[in-house]
């Protein structure tokens, strides 16, 4: 479980993260919703220790990060997996060497197993065969793809994915939001989600923060969100007249 | 940002790159590849200055020393002593900080505004140490040697031109290399060599490693960095001058 509490995140005088607190609780897809800006980026790099927050404390099952030494927190985020909104894949090497990077760097399996394992994790996000091919030679797709490969080869305890789906078709972002869903079951996982696909709130929303303006606005689950008079949220969620005709037809079903 | 704080964060940063290697091999291979990259990547320009260094000053040495009563083993010792003294550390490291010192810049820059620093850092990795140190150590190893071929190509194309020039033989050249040749300049010649490859290295690894912001940056970050190396060049062969001559 990671819990925070009352963060604060100013870059100068723009206040960006507005004393957010909240539970990322284990085993269960938790997700951070919010429009373009709201912060949830910021959030998540907060959380990793990318930026450090100006105020508030962030504790990881029990153990404060806040106040973790850096020696204390490289060992910790070796269980941490994350996929960067760009991707940030290693541009020097292909494909399978990025994917393979963590294994090399942490494991003293041998390369045969390394391979296979690698292999693995190209099934499961659906990219079998582009082993050899450099990131310049993929689709944004494709990156966000191999991004999250790389993110899960090693079975993180934590796994943080910056929109995993931006950029990806229904299918196949279905194809991920499952994946992502099945692996933090499996595994027992904490996985935070930084999401504005409606899909993947909708099927994956186990646990949702609802950021507006750097501000915690709501909390709840898929099926909380469906009933929520929340003004704001339904003005972001159900932003179109087809989401909201689903909205209604969903709460009817609810009801019978 | 002050000169202070730039100076204050690059010695953090040299702090910083001191950490246990997670898996030694992977650093060890990434050393390997900085070697490649900054020795073998720089060769062709090395040897192709090197030479025309050597044989411009053999043939100034010619045009300069009329004198029938002058003996023409001072041409080769000439030679010789620029190339060791000054012309094969300090004007090949000038030329390497353009070289090595905008690659590395503009690799780590571009690492830094595409999130693949923190994308190490995230998988428990310390960046400094396995982006920064291999290269800095790697530049330690490559360029004083880089600079000795370069003095043996130079003083061999002072050979050529001058013999070539008819004003001496090859035979009198090569006597002339051997009377009063100090070792000690040799020395001097690869402490240069150390320094400046540390700069090289180091400097410009500070400017890629904390750019901000877009490829713009990048950009400015590799100039600025070749800059500085050069002038802190300068300034530091000035200062082992004075030291050790
Ligand atoms: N390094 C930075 N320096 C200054 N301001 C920043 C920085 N990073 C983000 N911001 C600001 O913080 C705010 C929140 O940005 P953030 O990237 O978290 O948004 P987001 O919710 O992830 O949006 P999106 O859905 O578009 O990715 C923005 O207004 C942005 O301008
Ligand atoms: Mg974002």
């Amino acid at each position: 479980m990671i819990e925070f509490k009352n963060i604060v995140k100013k870059f100068g005088d723009k206040l960006v993260l507005n004393d957010v607190s909240h539970k990322m609780e284990t085993g269960k897809t938790n997700l951070i919703i919010g429009t373009s800006g709201s912060g949830k980026t910021v959030l998540q790099k907060c959380l990793v220790g990318l930026f450090e927050p100006d105020a508030g404390e962030i504790i990881y099952d029990g153990t404060s990060f806040t106040q973790m030494s850096e020696d204390d927190r490289k060992l910790l985020r070796q269980q941490i997996g994350m996929l960067f909104q760009g991707s940030a894949l290693f541009d020097s090497m292909t494909v399978e060497d990025n994917i393979k990077f963590p294994l090399d760097m942490f494991t003293k399996d041998k390369q045969q197993e390394k391979l296979k394992r690698v292999n693995e994790v190209l099934e499961r996000v659906n990219l079998i065969g582009s082993n050899k091919k450099f990131p310049a030679e993929l689709s944004g797709g494709m990156k966000k793809r191999v991004g999250i490969a790389r993110a899960i080869v090693l079975n993180p305890k934590f796994l943080f994915c910056d929109e995993p789906n931006s950029g990806l078709d229904p299918q196949t972002s279905m194809l991920i939001d499952k994946l992502i869903s099945d692996i933090t079951r499996d595994y027992k996982m904490t996985t935070i989600i930084n999401t504005h696909d409606m899909n993947s709130v909708m099927e994956i929303g186990d646990n949702i923060l609802y950021l507006k303006d750097g501000k915690k606005e709501w909390t709840g689950n898929s099926k909380d969100i469906i009933f929520s008079e929340n003004k704001n949220l339904n003005q972001f969620i159900f932003a179109s007249e087809f989401l909201q005709d689903a909205k209604l037809h969903r709460m009817m079903e609810a009801k019978k | 940002m002050n000169l202070f704080t730039h100076i204050g964060k690059y010695l953090l940063m040299l702090k910083g790159m001191f950490s246990k290697p997670e898996n030694p091999k992977l650093y060890w291979k990434e050393f390997m590849h900085q070697c490649s990259e900054i020795g073998v990547g720089s060769l062709g320009i090395v040897v192709i200055i090197s030479f025309f260094m050597g044989a411009v000053s053999a043939l100034q040495a010619v045009y300069q020393i009329v004198n029938p009563l002058i003996s023409k083993t001072i041409i080769p010792q000439i030679v010789r002593d620029t190339v060791i003294l000054e012309f094969a550390p300090t004007l090949i490291c000038i030329v390497l900080a353009g070289v090595i010192g905008s690659k590395i810049a503009s690799e780590l820059g571009n690492m830094r505004v595409s999130e693949q620093i923190d994308a190490l850092e995230i998988m428990g990795i310390n960046s400094k140490t396995y982006l920064v140190m291999p290269k800095i150590v790697a530049a330690i190893v490559m360029i004083p040697m880089l600079v000795i071929l370069s003095m043996v190509l130079g003083i061999a194309g002072g050979r050529i031109t001058a013999v070539a020039s008819g004003v001496v033989s090859a035979e009198t050249y090569d006597r002339g290399l051997i009377e009063l040749f100090l070792p000690y300049n040799v020395f001097f010649a690869m402490m240069k060599a150390y320094t400046f490859a540390f700069i090289i290295s180091s400097v410009p690894a500070y400017f890629g490693y904390n750019v901000s912001g877009g490829s713009l940056e990048i950009g400015r970050s590799s100039t600025k960095s070749v800059v500085v190396s050069c002038v802190l060049i300068l300034v530091a062969d000035y200062i082992l001058a004075q030291l050790l001559l």
